[in-house]
């Protein structure tokens, strides 16, 4: 009855000799931060149509500029202004694609019933969440952080092509820009606050994502928007609010808006002191492992829907 | 060590009783048929045992406790829930890049030798594929891993003729041996028949008939009866009567072959007339127990 197996290379037993009898975690953990890659493409797609789109946007504006005279003294500083706001738009996209990802991470397995494929093979339900929490915390801030260094690496080519082709110095563009210290704080910004202060609000999501019986976005969006209405009737104070405002904003003003000044000021202004002590920032971290494990739990006794 | 394990395993939807009290017991290397009409709790008893559902009662698969060490148990068991579960955005290079990744016991070659006898390119995404296709793709996934237990809930629903053929075929040549054990179910119990070592009939949530293969085949004979004998045959008392093309089928539990053949044609019973017969006679004993 084992006439087709001579077709095989191995036979069971000797394959189960090769094969190695453990996957490490970490192994198992960057397969299924890859699948979670694979699925949801627009990870890295959004944000790098978007970085498209400011350099094609600021092609145009530089040419356009080079022909209008310009006052030579404020050149620079109009060359410049487009680099936060690149910046921005850039993290701005990663945060959405971050809270339409984790709204579907683990909503999405159980609506295709796909769930019963990822159950049958052994990797935890610890990994899975692990692993889907990983994309908005540490893939998407990382992946926007490139390419936005990218994308400003590439404008300031075009700059200096500019400037150049209309026989100024770049002198001033390439000291004011300080590239390094303006990469060094936008890093040190989507690391603290795209990887760590928001981490409540992925944990929130996931954990919704996770129960949702149908519709996880009203899910995620009404609980918030009724804990404010009874507040607001009941005690007339809108704590819950300022409470949400202050998650989203930051601990401290955001730095990496701030127009182009004096960077070294605003370099010297980072207080990774501060930020590390803020209660907020720990009170924050505890509530989305509170998040996250209830959303592994959860995971273990869904079902497709 | 048995390969799964059950006692007075029991699983309820609020007020409906899925599964009432299972007792069961698959040594390795079976092949078990359990086969119920819709809602007999055929899935839900094999959910649990995959560790999908929370369940009430004893239930050791494998020595594990699938509830809570359903990652560790994948290392060695693996399932086909339902045909549509892979998901449709994967690719196939994917899928085995995937599974290498994380299952310590998948062959990758193994899986790739089975997808060369198909016609699935490695590019295709699975929503690309037909159903036939996808099934294909799922079951060479599952043949290489080096499982000790195989479970298969419906796994030929919605295929042709061919492609569910093929199927059991390439289970029986391909994947299976003696040490490994198979749990399937199905609505088309005629194909199986050949497949399994043991059978199981389950109805509202309780097992009703459990058997194996060699004890089916001795115990239990059909017997076309030659119109005059009728009377006679129905004085053994069959467990049951059944009417084709005007000649009388009857059913015997244990009776005397050779007695049989006397009134007519012997012959080992169906499963699937098996499963009316006792099925029948539950639906009859309900019926008195309710009067």
């Amino acid at each position: 009855m084992n006439t087709q197996s001579n077709a095989m290379p191995e036979s069971p037993l000797e394959s189960q000799v090769i094969a190695p009898a453990v996957i490490s975690a970490t192994r198992r953990m960057y397969w299924s931060v890859r699948r979670e890659l694979w699925e949801n493409r627009s990870i890295y797609i959004a944000p790098l149509a978007v970085a498209g789109v400011v350099v094609f946007g600021f092609l145009i504006a530089t040419i356009g500029r080079a022909v209008a005279t310009v006052d030579p003294a404020r050149k620079a500083a109009v060359l410049a202004e487009p680099n936060s706001f690149a910046a921005g738009l850039i993290m701005g996209t990663a945060f959405i694609v971050g809270i339409f990802y984790s709204l579907d991470a683990l909503y999405g397995e159980r609506r295709d019933r796909s769930i019963f494929f990822w159950k049958s093979l052994p990797v935890s339900d610890l990994t899975t969440v692990l692993s889907k929490v990983t994309i908005p915390l540490i893939i998407l801030p990382l992946l926007s952080f490139a390419i936005t260094v990218v994308t400003q690496f590439v404008m300031l080519l075009l700059s200096t092509a500019v400037l150049l082709g209309s026989g100024l110095s770049v002198g001033t563009l390439w000291t004011q820009l300080s590239f390094f210290h303006m990469s060094l704080m936008l890093l040190y910004h989507i690391l603290t606050v795209h990887g760590l202060w928001y981490a409540p609000i992925y944990g929130w999501l996931l954990l919704v994502s996770a129960w949702a019986p149908r519709a996880p976005f009203m899910w995620a969006f009404l609980p918030p928007f009724v804990i404010w209405g009874v507040e607001k009737i009941a005690f007339k104070t809108s704590h819950f609010l300022a409470m949400l405002q202050y998650r989203l904003t930051g601990p401290e003003p955001s730095t990496t808006t701030a127009p182009g000044g004096n960077l070294m000021d605003m370099l010297s202004a980072l207080t990774p002191a501060q930020f590390f002590s803020t209660p907020g920032l720990w009170i924050g971290l505890l509530v989305a492992a509170a998040f996250l494990a209830a959303a592994v739990r959860l995971r273990r006794y869904r079902e497709p829907i | 060590m048995a390969c799964i394990e059950a006692r007075g395993l029991r699983k309820a939807f609020g007020t409906t009783i899925a599964v009432d009290g299972i007792n069961l017991r698959v040594e390795e290397g079976r092949i078990l048929g359990l086969i119920g009409p819709n809602g007999a709790g055929k899935t839900t008893a094999l959910n649990a045992i995959l560790g999908l559902t929370p369940y009430q009662g004893e239930l050791r698969v494998l020595g594990r406790d699938p509830w809570t060490e359903r990652d560790q148990l994948m290392r060695d068991v693996c399932f086909i829930a339902d045909v549509a579960v892979l998901p449709r955005w994967i690719r196939v290079s994917q899928a085995l890049d995937y599974v290498t990744g994380v299952h310590p016991r998948f062959d990758r070659a193994k899986a790739e030798s089975f997808l060369a006898k198909t016609t699935i390119r490695r590019a295709s995404k699975v929503r690309e594929l037909s159903k036939g296709m996808v099934t294909q793709l799922h079951l060479a996934l599952v043949m290489a891993i080096d499982a000790k237990l195989l479970v298969l809930d419906e796994p030929t629903l919605g295929l042709d003729i061919l492609y569910r053929k093929q199927f059991y075929d390439s289970l029986l040549n391909d994947y299976f041996d003696r040490s490994r054990t198979i749990v399937v179910t199905t609505h088309q119990v005629e194909e199986i028949q050949n497949v399994l070592t043991d059978v199981m009939f389950i109805d509202r949530g309780r097992i009703v008939f459990d058997c194996s293969m060699e004890q089916l085949e001795s115990r239990y004979l059909e017997v076309m009866v030659h119109p005059e004998q009728v009377a006679a045959a129905r004085a053994l008392k069959p467990m049951h009567e059944r009417q084709v093309l005007g000649r009388s089928i009857l059913l015997f539990d244990a009776a005397d072959r050779q007695q049989l053949a006397a009134l007519g044609d012997v012959r080992t019973p169906s499963i699937a007339d098996l499963f009316v017969a006792v099925m029948g006679n539950q639906a009859g004993q309900a019926q008195g127990a309710a009067q």
